[in-house]
């Protein structure tokens, strides 16, 4: 195999501007495929980290995904004899019904937190000004557990819940809609009539200003009593250890609780589909980059071997076997596939860590951010791979070519 | 014997009509012995060295090589038995051009493996400094002249000890001084190295150096036979 590395070098080295270029092919086909993927996959981690973090991995909701049994089908079966006509489904009562007993099922999962919520609409009234609002009534020592609102606060604090149950949070847009600052106190209004006076005790910003207008976030029992609505929840919020697991486990959570549970994934299934399809976009763009670097690592070697055809029939005569000939060709291959390997991986990292130091502002944002890029590892396979690939399937038409070199129609021809 | 053939054929097939190369040759080619092959152009000489060295296969026929048939050996088996027991010189030098003279000579004993490096190279250097291209190993081919490079391409032939060489007009493109001088190397390869030699030539003089000549016309052996049964008789 020496020999054969030998020589593949020395038909390379003999042809150093045509090696050159087909080279360049490959290292910045390698480059361009690890800057782009890494800026690509870092968005989509990014993205992803974002929704993960501000929302619940698994939210259980006061509804069923499918019609309860209704008595009379229960009782009846499915008998065929029986007509059921004009059956109503039985009224059911909004609300989690015995979610004590869900959440101390929850508790003893291990891998999961969770944290109940009721949430209603209400409408606050300052200074004249009112505000529909969703009002959000939380466990104030488990807010942190199930939500990043605690990140976001610009004023107050989240524990401040804790200490003046009368308290509420409220978005940055929403003080600024009504001229509200902190500790001024508003009233707010339920469906059922009811009003009660909450304390502003702590100010958050998410950069949403939709979600910063409308969710304000109080202590269960008071939103309980302002909705009338004694010992009820209508959602509970997960969080798993692992986000990955979500969609999974919330269906085993489903079949247990029988209430509708669903994972994030489901709930973003639209932006999930939409980052599949951009990184397939993404892959067959830059994978092209790599398939022309291809061509040109096919148009060497082919040329190569055109005009290495008296050499290949000398090295035949001499006693060199088809395999031989075949592995010299697909060695040249290879040999640009790791020198454009070795050279494209700096090269990506340098335009890694370029992009890295680009900040910007994006529309909407108060401050600069940094482009968020990945150093994920499997990109760095993919990319190896893909290069090696390329480079050995394209020197694999030429060497097979070269391999069934008659020499005697070589040697006959006097080429 | 070393080299044995029976009515070989060797038929081209071409888009027009099939064209016979060889006609039913019959040859034997002894250990040490110095056989011409002559004959017009277009006779079918070199074709036939081609299937006595192995690098085409005959239509029909066999070849028998130290009285085993290898007629129906592979592909891989016949590349073995070329690289372990002969040794090509062809009309035009065909040294490979990237490599310098001494790594000409070393692709084959390389190839081998039988030695080491530094025996393959010591041993390729030797082959060279035998044919007086002691200043010349480390040149490349087109750093060499005519007759330099026939010389290397005999060291290369030689460098595995073969019991056969196989040159096709190797003074076919040599001026008279060089022709001279590959003539008498080959001369005494056969003294010197005890292989057998099998020399293409249309030129008489070179011929005459030959232990016998076979001379063929039209594909067809018509002469050399006689000669042969020398040996065999």
């Amino acid at each position: 195999m020496r020999l054969l590395f030998f020589i593949a070098t020395k038909h390379l080295l003999a042809r150093k501007r045509q090696s050159i270029v087909s080279l360049m092919g490959i290292v910045l086909g390698v480059a361009f495929f690890l800057a782009i993927s890494s800026i690509m996959q870092g968005s989509e981690a990014d993205f992803i980290k974002r929704l993960v973090d501000n929302s619940p991995h698994i939210t259980i909701s006061d509804e069923f995904r499918n019609p309860r049994v209704q008595p009379a089908e229960k009782f009846y079966g499915d008998a065929d004899v029986v007509d059921i006509s004009s059956v109503k489904p039985l009224t059911e009562t909004r609300g989690i019904r015995g979610y004590q007993k869900i959440l101390a099922y929850l508790d003893q999962q291990p891998d999961l937190v969770s944290s109940p919520v009721l949430s209603g609409s209400a409408i606050i009234t300052f200074a004249g000004e009112e505000n529909g609002v969703t009002l959000n009534g939380m466990i104030p020592e488990e807010i942190h557990k199930v939500s990043t609102i605690e990140d976001y606060m610009k004023e107050g604090s989240v524990t401040r819940l804790v200490s003046n149950p009368d308290g509420m949070l409220i978005g940055q847009s929403l003080a600024k809609q009504l001229s509200l600052s902190l500790n001024d106190t508003i009233s707010v209004a339920a469906q059922t009539g009811s009003v009660r006076t909450f304390k502003i005790v702590g100010i958050y910003q998410t950069g949403r200003s939709s979600y910063d207008r409308r969710q304000v976030f109080v202590t269960l029992k008071r939103a309980q009593a302002l909705f009338n609505r004694t010992n009820r929840i209508n959602s509970i919020l997960i969080k798993m250890d692992d986000p990955n697991t979500a969609l999974t486990r919330s269906k085993e959570i489903e079949n247990t609780v029988r209430y509708k549970s669903e994972s994030w994934q489901e709930q973003s299934e639209d932006l999930m589909n939409t980052l599949a399809i951009r990184n397939m976009i993404m892959y067959s763009v830059v994978s092209a980059v790599l398939l022309v670097a291809a061509f040109g690592i096919y148009n060497v070697i082919s040329t190569v071997v055109m005009e290495k055809h008296r050499d290949i029939a000398i090295l035949k005569s001499m006693g060199f076997p088809s395999g031989d000939i075949r592995k010299i060709f697909l060695t040249q291959g290879v040999l640009l596939g790791i020198a454009g390997n070795m050279a494209g991986i700096p090269m990506g990292c340098a335009f890694i860590l370029g992009l890295q130091q680009i900040k910007f502002r994006p529309p909407g944002s108060s401050e600069p951010i940094t482009m968020p890029v990945s150093w994920d590892w499997e990109q760095f396979v993919i990319a190896i791979s893909f290069a090696m690939f390329a480079s050995i399937l394209a020197s694999f038409l030429p060497a097979r070519k070269a391999s069934h070199v008659q020499p005697v129609d070589i040697l006959r021809g006097g080429l | 014997m070393l080299l044995r053939t029976e009515n070989l054929v060797r038929t081209l097939e071409t888009e027009a009509i099939p064209v016979t190369l060889v006609k039913n040759a019959s040859v034997e080619i002894r250990e040490g012995e110095y056989v011409a092959i002559k004959g017009p152009s277009g006779s079918g000489k070199s074709s036939l060295l081609y299937l006595l060295g192995l690098l085409d296969r005959p239509t029909s026929g066999k070849i028998f090589y130290r009285d085993q048939d290898i007629s129906n050996f592979s592909n891989n088996k016949l590349a073995k038995l070329r690289l372990e027991e002969m040794g090509f010189v062809f009309q035009f030098h065909f040294l490979l051009p990237e490599f310098t003279s001494l790594e000409n000579v070393m692709i084959p004993m390389r190839k081998l493996g039988r030695l080491s490096d530094k025996e393959i190279r010591s041993g390729a250097t030797q082959r060279l400094v035998e044919l007086g291209l002691e200043d010349h190993i480390n040149k490349l081919p087109s750093q060499l002249s005519g007759g330099q490079r026939q010389r290397v391409a005999i060291a290369r032939a030689l460098a595995n000890n073969p019991k056969l060489i196989l040159a096709d007009e190797p003074t076919g493109n040599l001026d008279t001084h060089s022709s001279e001088n590959v003539q008498e190397i080959l001369q005494n390869l056969v003294k010197t190295h005890g292989c057998s030699v099998v020399v293409v030539t249309h030129d008489p003089e070179f011929a005459k150096r030959c232990d016998r000549t076979i001379t063929i016309v039209d594909g067809e052996i018509v002469s050399g036979n006689e000669h042969a049964s020398k040996y065999t008789g």
